[in-house]
């Protein structure tokens, strides 16, 4: 009210430019502190991605240019086209790109199965079992990495994809999917699955026409999930895999060095940019399913 | 019709549908025994052996990688309190960060979409590049050494110092994962009903009180849990670290679990690596009870 009050007798009594700056601030301060806050917080987050994008065109003295510039003075297309030359970086996406894909189909069957049938069929022993499948989210998988190593070994798996398939569906990610897929069966209404049943559909008939296509949400929700997690795995593959042909991209990225393991920065810059790309695209695109996959599991993991 | 039918007939159907629920978690159970539960249950039997992961010798050994771990490891030590210290570090930074970034983004202003886009965005960036990107930043004489320079600081060789790398991973850490906390907190201050803000803003409170006062009690709960689960997390960051620092300099960031795939894939020692990872079991077994039993007790709280 005051400040109202003696805001409108400044704008009577001054017209000036200036006056009107500093009317706006007193009007809005709370807004602009606030914005100022929130743009000083940003920059941590920003200017990583900034350097990334930036530096991925520049030539490699440049990077190094004093001060640092934050544009390229040249742009330097070639160091995409190293990336290709330096190592099999094709295959290494094509890799990824798969073994993903497989990851996420896997899990999006393992998933929505059990998931199922912890919320709507009994069974004895289906409490247990879910208890049992909780605990599995609270150990690391570096626990379980040393037998699951010797296991594979002992399979003749090392240096194939396999492990990073298998492992993935059926450990702590896939339970995650499980788990938000039971929470999505428990909240649709049951009539409709009995009105499924009258009409002389088989449980299967049910699942399959009737309750997975309503939870197109949580399968949404657990694809964005699995696929990140795959694309994004690095201990799995550095465990699994030495043979060059068989690294994922994190490994690719990380191999990009010269003979003395000192980093070949614009190179490794503009792999890093080709990596990161699709995933941010797709956030872009669909940023709001993408923070609700994540806040989904997040609190109910 | 239905409610009519035979007794038997209807629990022979009964008995058909808990086949049905069995063959539908099946796959994920049998994968569930063979890679996590007993893989679980291998590492407490490898802990008692001395295993040998390149000559493949595998032998009988009691309880001699513990015996190893408290008496002649001199590294172990130092890794359990670095990775206390990665904890109680991490743990605090990233639940305030995340509660400040939550409590600015639910104001409703424009532009409020944009910043939790750009907060939220290292979350699903690969741990790989964003540590690529700050090994450059940190480097003693470019990145935010330069920006320091700008304004008359000499910044340290930030991972090349003890103290200064485990508090870059530290920070770097936190600013990779700071946007899951924050949507969570988010999605809990939404749900936070108005009138009690608005009632004590009509008796008078202010924004500091109405936030110390009501806000936070009410995400007590949610902040429980989150807490719990990022202490968890923090047990659990490996690349990271083995991508930013190597655990250097001088075992000076190597934690728990960085040191568990040393032990195993660098050292080949998986014998000792399964000991240490019992140890890693039972601390977030510890962690987990303890949330089990807040959380009971605070939901109690609550009705």
């Amino acid at each position: 009210m005051n400040a109202n009050m003696i805001s409108s007798t400044h704008l009577r009594e001054e017209r000036s430019l200036m006056g009107q700056i500093s009317l706006f601030i007193a009007k809005h301060k709370n807004k602009l502190l606030l914005y100022l806050l929130l743009l000083a917080l940003s920059i941590p987050f920003l200017f990583p991605f900034w350097w990334m994008f930036t530096s991925a065109f520049k030539p490699a003295n440049d990077i190094f240019a004093y001060p640092l510039t934050l544009l390229p003075q040249t742009w330097r297309l070639e160091n995409f086209a190293e990336v290709f030359a330096f190592q099999p970086f094709a295959r290494h996406y094509f890799n990824s790109l798969y073994i993903a894909v497989l990851v996420t189909i896997g899990t999006l069957i393992v998933s929505s199965l059990s998931g199922y049938a912890f919320a709507r069929i009994r069974f004895p022993g289906s409490n247990l079992l879910f208890l049992l499948l909780l605990s599995a989210l609270m150990m690391p998988t570096e626990v379980t990495i040393i037998p699951n190593f010797t296991f594979m070994q002992a399979l003749g798996l090392i240096d194939t994809h396999i492990p990073l398939i298998i492992l993935p569906i059926l450990g702590a990610n896939g339970v995650v999917g499980t788990f938000l897929m039971r929470q999505y069966f428990l909240g649709i209404p049951i009539d409709l699955e009995e009105a499924g049943f009258l009409d002389g559909m088989t449980r299967w008939g049910v699942f399959w026409r009737i309750a997975l296509p309503i939870a197109r949400p949580a399968l949404v929700a657990v694809t964005i999930l699995t696929f990140l997690y795959s694309w994004n795995s690095f201990l799995e593959p550095l465990v699994f895999i030495n043979n060059n042909d068989l690294y994922t991209l994190p490994l690719s990225l990380r191999s990009i060095t010269d003979e003395y393991g000192q980093s070949l920065w614009n190179i490794q810059l503009a792999a890093t940019v080709l990596t990161v790309l699709p995933v941010l695209l797709i956030y872009a695109v669909a940023q709001r399913q993408v923070v609700e996959s994540f806040a989904l599991s997040g609190t109910k993991g | 019709m239905h409610a009519a039918q035979a007794p038997r007939h209807r629990r022979s159907l009964a008995r058909q549908d808990a086949a049905i629920g069995y063959l539908f978690v099946a796959p994920q159970m049998i994968g569930f025994f063979l890679f996590v539960l007993g893989p679980i249950l291998a590492v407490f039997v490898f802990s008692t052996q001395h295993r040998d992961l390149l000559t493949g010798v595998v032998e009988p050994a009691g309880l001699a990688n513990f015996q190893t771990m408290l008496q002649t490891d001199r590294t172990f030590p130092r890794v359990l309190a670095n990775s206390l210290a990665f904890t109680v570090w991490l743990v605090p930074l990233n639940l305030c960060l995340a509660l400040l970034l939550a409590f600015l983004l639910t104001r409703k202003l424009r532009g409020m979409i944009f910043f939790r886009t750009l907060f939220f965005a290292p979350v699903i960036t690969s741990t790989v590049a964003w540590v690529i990107v700050w090994r450059f930043l940190l480097q003693g004489d470019q990145g935010i050494n330069q920006f320091l320079e700008g304004v008359g600081i000499q910044g340290p060789n930030w991972l090349r110092e003890p103290n200064w790398a485990m508090a870059s991973v530290i920070v770097t850490r936190v600013l990779k994962t700071v946007g899951l906390n924050m949507i969570i907190f988010m999605s809990a201050l939404q749900n936070i009903p108005r009138e009690y803000d608005e009632a004590a803003s009509v008796d008078g409170a202010n924004g500091w009180q109405i936030f110390f006062r009501i806000t936070l009690p009410q995400l007590a709960p949610t902040i429980l849990v989150v807490m719990v689960l990022t202490v968890i997390g923090s047990l659990q960051v490996f690349d990271h670290i083995l991508l930013m620092t190597n655990g250097g300099p001088a075992n000076a960031t190597s934690v728990l679990i960085f040191y568990i795939w040393f032990q195993a894939f660098r050292v080949f020692d998986m014998g000792y690596a399964s000991a240490l990872a019992v140890v890693l079991f039972f601390i977030v077994l510890t962690a987990t009870v303890i949330q089990w039993v807040l959380r009971q007790r605070f939901i109690y709280n609550e009705r």
